[in-house]
């Protein structure tokens, strides 16, 4: 059994840094949030297995709050950028510049 | 054998998250999340994480993905006829998130005990659903109902959020 911890903390940090990106580069506000659940499942992957090779169950609970709160900040998030839509007819960040100056 | 899966589970991991990040498409990028997902429900089951597993397909690719596709489908963007990003933004970006990938490798390599702990030793104590239940029911009660009421609570502000206000003026 040569994969531990390190691996699946090298998966997990990999894909926070490339939903980060995302969140950084990408110019649709959907795509935007998409990373941003990217960068979540990357931290409960982290989170699993510290639980699972310390023998403790707390982060396997604490991933199940998670997942319950991501369900919650989906339907938010999405009906914001539903009402957003409708008001300013665009998703693209760049439009969205009601707070620039 | 588990190795073997590890690898095939993370390079699916891995590759779907560029293909999120890449894709031009917001169709495309939803399917490849799916896809990357699936990765991580098999990491979770080779965690000994079976319930979190099944959930994590449950909840996200059930739920969340279901309701990116309508989303994307409501709001039938047109895409394609720019640039998904500039080349400023993306070569910030690289930096960025390469020197996020480096902190947290560096934070990695310092802890020197982690690779002792081998997964043959240690119990695999989330492979039993009576301890999420025990855990759940005693010692994480509070939370359990906070987050149902959390449930309520996003429920009620979408219904208001996809509510049509007429009074309002356009914010320019």
């Amino acid at each position: 059994m040569s994969v531990g911890l390190t691996e699946y903390l090298i998966v997990a940090s990999l894909m926070f840094a490339i939903g980060f990106a995302g969140v950084l580069i990408r110019k649709n506000t959907l795509v935007i949030y998409m990373c941003l659940e990217l960068m979540l499942v990357a931290s409960t992957i982290a989170f699993v297995a510290f639980s699972r090779f310390n023998g403790t169950m707390e982060g396997n609970v604490f991933v199940f709050f998670i997942l319950t709160v991501a369900a919650a900040e989906v339907a938010v998030g999405l009906a914001i950028i539903v009402a957003l839509f409708r008001r300013r007819q665009t998703v693209q960040v760049e439009e969205l510049n009601a707070l620039k100056n | 054998m588990a190795d073997i899966l590890f690898h095939i589970f993370a390079f699916m991991v891995i590759g779907s998250s560029f293909a999120v990040v890449y894709n031009h498409n917001a169709v495309n990028s939803a399917l490849a999340f799916l896809v990357g997902l699936i990765g991580v429900s098999g990491l979770f089951v080779l965690l000994d994480s079976f319930l979190l597993a099944v959930l994590l397909i449950l909840v996200y690719v059930g739920a969340v993905v279901a309701l990116f596709l309508f989303i994307i489908m409501l709001l039938d963007m047109q895409g394609g006829e720019r640039k998904p990003f500039s080349k400023a933004t993306a070569a910030a970006a690289l930096v960025g998130s390469a020197l996020l990938a480096v902190c947290v490798m560096t934070l990695i390599r310092s802890f020197g005990g982690l690779n002792a702990a081998e997964a043959g030793s240690v119990v695999p104590v989330g492979a039993n659903l009576k301890h999420y239940a025990d855990l759940l029911f005693t010692s994480y009660l509070l939370p359990v109902q906070v987050v149902g009421f959390l449930l309520l609570i996003a429920m009620l502000g979408v219904i208001v959020l996809s509510k049509k206000f007429e009074g309002l003026e356009d914010v320019k």
